[in-house]
């Protein structure tokens, strides 16, 4: 597979996944908000910009700055639009490759983004959030079920998870900056999706400790940390023949993306979950660098193994 | 009920449609009749719904970086098959002398030596490159793809307007209007057998595996577009997914020995046949414009040495120049020892000084075009132009009569057209698509059907505003092998299937469920 194709892939499994937990956040932290007669508007809403990583301007610390910014800033890729618009482009590049529905969900949403602020105004913010959500998951369906599982899809994939992991613990951060109050576990678990899942699985028994475990460690709950961790694993060891560069694969893992998500999988899976809530922040910013580094591996081996050869004019005659 | 047609005025050209007022030729008849009892507000919907379509498989195509739909209309043209057998046959001639005169050119020149063509022509054609002088196409192709441009005149006749055998586009439109035709007005093809267009790619695929390198037996193709900001990205798209093979960008490729190969995520792959779509400047900076961004060192030396094969072939576009085209008849004759089937429209070379004088007296009854543009550009129809524009195209005729032919102002044919929700008579011109595989030069039974849609423009383009039809020709009497595929025996019946009521879920469980809810209800409110 072309590299600038796979790498488009991958950047459509990073957006569109972006935009979804983005929309997810912002949907059900702006309900708290609203509902919560104590909290700091204004604070909130800088822990909330400044855990997506977004600089906190002076005015931008409000309600309506928190959507423009986050949900509606067309010209930046950490917005639901930006994120939608990005991965729209990126299949427009690679489109002999996605399939054609897939494109057509892209396109056809692409197109509705020009209609975003009208949906907001006239059905509000949570409905605007909904068909994001809506969208994206006939996205997620549609590769499913067209796409080939090969490398195209394992790209795709590689980034849904790397994503997964970065926002899901991001989400997180958001509680732990908090200091435990605004948002609560009952948000972060809703924002995911997975608030019906915990209640079955921890019988309705409402911890922090319980939660956090939840979103961290449940190896079923495909939105967990360790859940998309270990997708992405596997994504990357069937994208290296068998073995990869070791010595007939009898020696440790083949290569640097490997070898990082190993390693902060099992940072995970092997502590206790009183050392995990203690340790949180530190967990998740150690997760966030994670994220970034398995980023950069990925990109130097796959999309970028052949140096670029540039072309001077003069220098052959 | 409402006639669609009620009010349809004949304009100035041949209708493709109507003889006399009301009275639809023969090939119309049954889409005629089919269309006659819609009404003009429902045609109009379905036209929508159409446009819709478009526009949501992002089916356009870019003009100065912007995306736009194509605009599709919803009435299609039609040719009868013996009209037909006349384009295919005219068009596969015409090709076959251009390769002809391309090898020639780029050979032994013999036409010129023979004074068929003069010399100065050739050698002041812009698209001349003297750089592919020497490269030898493995299976001889240069054409692999052509795109004759064709109008009907006043008389019907089919006459050529000129021909693109660099990187002619459109063809994805052919196919794609044909798809969403068949979703938004199935009635009409239940009406009229269609010969069908789907098997493009596949044509496609087998001429460019047929030019690949000698000794290469499992050829590796890739299309080479600009990318996504070209105005045929959608078609390149396209032509890739549907035969399946990579669509690369300049970046993707890379040249080290004379060998091409395309970065891929298993390191680098070799490329031996690439089915560029970019221009012959952009192609290669070490031997064209050096500031290309597009392209690939190198490219043309690999195609020197035999290693790679580029199509269509670099320097093509001496056979697409304006007064080459008027040559074309006598290369027909001259290579092929044949009657030109396809007739030209009447040219004047203005390099002649006595013709020049005639044409200047009459400016204002021609069409002068600049022989090199392409997309309309530059066109000035005597009759529609002010008195400064023809002054200035005089003048400019005056210091370059190279770059000028003018041509009879030509009526072209014209088919009703939804405006709004009426019909209306548009000029239509006709684009075939023609492959050739090194044996026999095949020709789409189709083609792209342009037409501009504000009244009286004979300007078609699609950069100038145009649309297009989709475009029917129907089969020959009693031909049915490319119509009909032979139907799959089916060995085992499928078995019916039992309605499925799911785990615990069955009728009686819920009926009983719902009794054992309202009783309880009526017991608890007792």
């Amino acid at each position: 597979m072309l590299s600038r194709i796979a790498e488009s892939l991958y950047w459509i499994g990073r957006y569109v996944e972006r935009a979804e937990d983005t929309a997810r956040i912002l949907d059900v932290h702006l309900h708290r908000m609203l509902q919560d007669p104590w909290t700091d508007e204004e604070q909130a809403c800088r822990s909330l910009l400044s855990v997506m990583g977004l600089p906190v301007s002076e005015d931008g610390a409000s309600l309506p700055g928190v959507v423009e910014r986050l949900g509606l800033d067309l010209g930046s890729t950490s917005s639901v639009l930006g994120a939608l618009a990005a991965a729209r482009e990126n299949a427009r590049g690679a489109r002999e490759t996605v399939s054609a529905e897939m494109w057509e969900c892209l396109n056809t949403t692409w197109l509705g983004l020009a209609r975003a602020r009208r949906r907001i105004e006239e059905g509000g913010v949570h409905a605007f959030f909904q068909w994001v959500r809506e969208r994206c998951s006939v996205l997620a369906g549609l590769a499913d079920a067209t796409m080939s599982r090969d490398e195209g899809w394992l790209f795709l994939v590689l980034g849904r998870s790397v994503e997964r992991v970065d926002m899901t613990a991001r989400l997180l951060s958001t509680h732990s900056r908090a200091g435990g109050s605004i948002p609560s576990w009952l948000t972060l678990l809703r924002s995911c999706g997975a608030w019906e899942t915990y209640l079955r699985t921890y019988r309705g028994s409402l911890s922090d400790r319980h939660a956090a475990e939840f979103l961290l460690l449940d190896r079923l709950f495909p939105r967990s940390v360790l859940a998309a961790l270990a997708t992405a694993e596997s994504c990357l060891a069937e994208l290296e023949p068998a073995g990869g560069t070791t010595r007939s694969g009898r020696v440790g893992v083949g290569t640097d993306a490997q070898r990082i998500l190993g390693r902060a999988r099992t940072d995970l899976a092997y502590r206790s979950s009183d050392e995990l809530l203690t340790d949180l922040g530190t967990v998740l910013a150690r997760l966030e660098r994670t994220c970034s580094q398995v980023n950069d591996a990925v990109s130097a081996r796959y999309f970028r193994q052949t140096a670029a050869v540039a072309w001077q004019a003069g220098a052959v005659e | 009920m409402a006639d669609l047609f009620e009010d349809y005025p004949l304009g100035p050209g041949w209708d493709e449609m109507f003889g006399t007022p009301g009275m639809p030729r023969s090939t119309y008849e049954a889409l005629h009749a089919t269309l006659r009892p819609l009404a003009g507000g429902e045609l109009r919907l379905r036209a929508d719904v159409l446009a819709r379509a478009f526009l949501d498989q992002g089916i356009t195509f870019a003009l100065k970086g912007v995306e736009r739909p194509f605009p599709l209309d919803i009435v299609p043209r039609i040719i009868a098959a013996e009209q037909w057998r006349q384009v295919e046959t005219g068009v596969a001639q015409r090709v076959r002398a251009l390769e002809a005169f391309l090898a020639d050119v780029y050979g032994e020149g013999h036409a010129l030596a023979d004074g068929i063509v003069p010399r100065r022509i050739i050698v002041t054609s812009a698209h001349f490159h003297r750089e592919a002088a020497g490269i030898v196409p493995p299976n001889g192709v240069r054409v692999h793809v052509a795109g004759v441009d064709l109008i009907r005149d006043e008389a019907g006749e089919f006459r050529v307007l000129e021909d693109n055998v660099r990187t002619p586009s459109g063809v994805s439109y052919v196919m794609e209007n044909r798809r969403a035709m068949a979703h938004v007005l199935p009635e009409v093809f239940t009406a009229t057998r269609v010969r069908p267009v789907d098997s493009y790619p596949g044509m496609l695929l087998q001429a460019l595996r047929a030019a690949a390198p000698a000794g290469v037996d499992d050829p590796t193709v890739v299309v080479l577009t600009p990318g996504v900001h070209n105005s045929a990205y959608f078609e390149h798209a396209l032509l890739a997914r549907e035969m399946g093979v990579e669509l690369v960008e300049g970046r993707d490729l890379v040249c080290a020995g004379n060998e091409v190969s395309m970065r891929t995520t298993a390191g680098e792959q070799r490329v031996d046949v690439i089915y560029r779509r970019i221009d012959d400047e952009f192609l290669d900076p070490v031997h064209f414009r050096a500031d290309s961004m597009l392209g690939v060192a190198g490219l043309l030396n690999a195609a020197r040495a035999g290693k790679v094969t580029i199509a269509n072939a670099v320097g093509n576009g001496v056979a697409d120049d304006k007064l080459l085209y008027t040559y074309v008849p006598d290369l027909i004759r001259y290579y092929l020892g044949e009657e030109p089937l396809l007739p030209n429209v009447e040219t004047y070379r203005l390099d002649d000084p006595d013709v020049r004088t005639y044409v200047l007296s009459r400016i204002d009854e021609l069409v002068l075009k600049p022989v090199d543009g392409s997309g309309g550009a530059g066109i000035v129809i005597g009759s529609q132009a002010t008195a400064e524009q023809l002054e200035h195209v005089r003048q400019r005729i005056m210091l370059d009569p190279r770059g000028w032919i003018a041509q009879r102002e030509v009526k072209l044919s014209m088919v009703p057209t939804l405006i709004e929700d009426r019909l209306r008579p548009r000029h239509v011109d006709l684009r075939p698509f023609a492959v050739n595989d090194g044996r026999q030069v095949r020709v789409l039974p189709g083609g792209l059907t342009r037409v501009a849609l504000p009244e009286g423009a004979l300007v078609v383009n699609s950069s100038q505003g145009g649309g297009s039809k989709d475009t029917w020709v129907l089969p020959e009497a009693g031909s049915t092998e490319e119509i009909w595929s032979e139907p799959e025996t089916v060995s085992a019946v499928p078995s019916p299937r039992r309605p499925d009521p799911g785990p615990g879920q069955s009728g009686n469980q819920q009926q009983q469920q719902q009794q054992q809810a309202r009783s309880a209800g009526r017991a608890a409110a007792c």
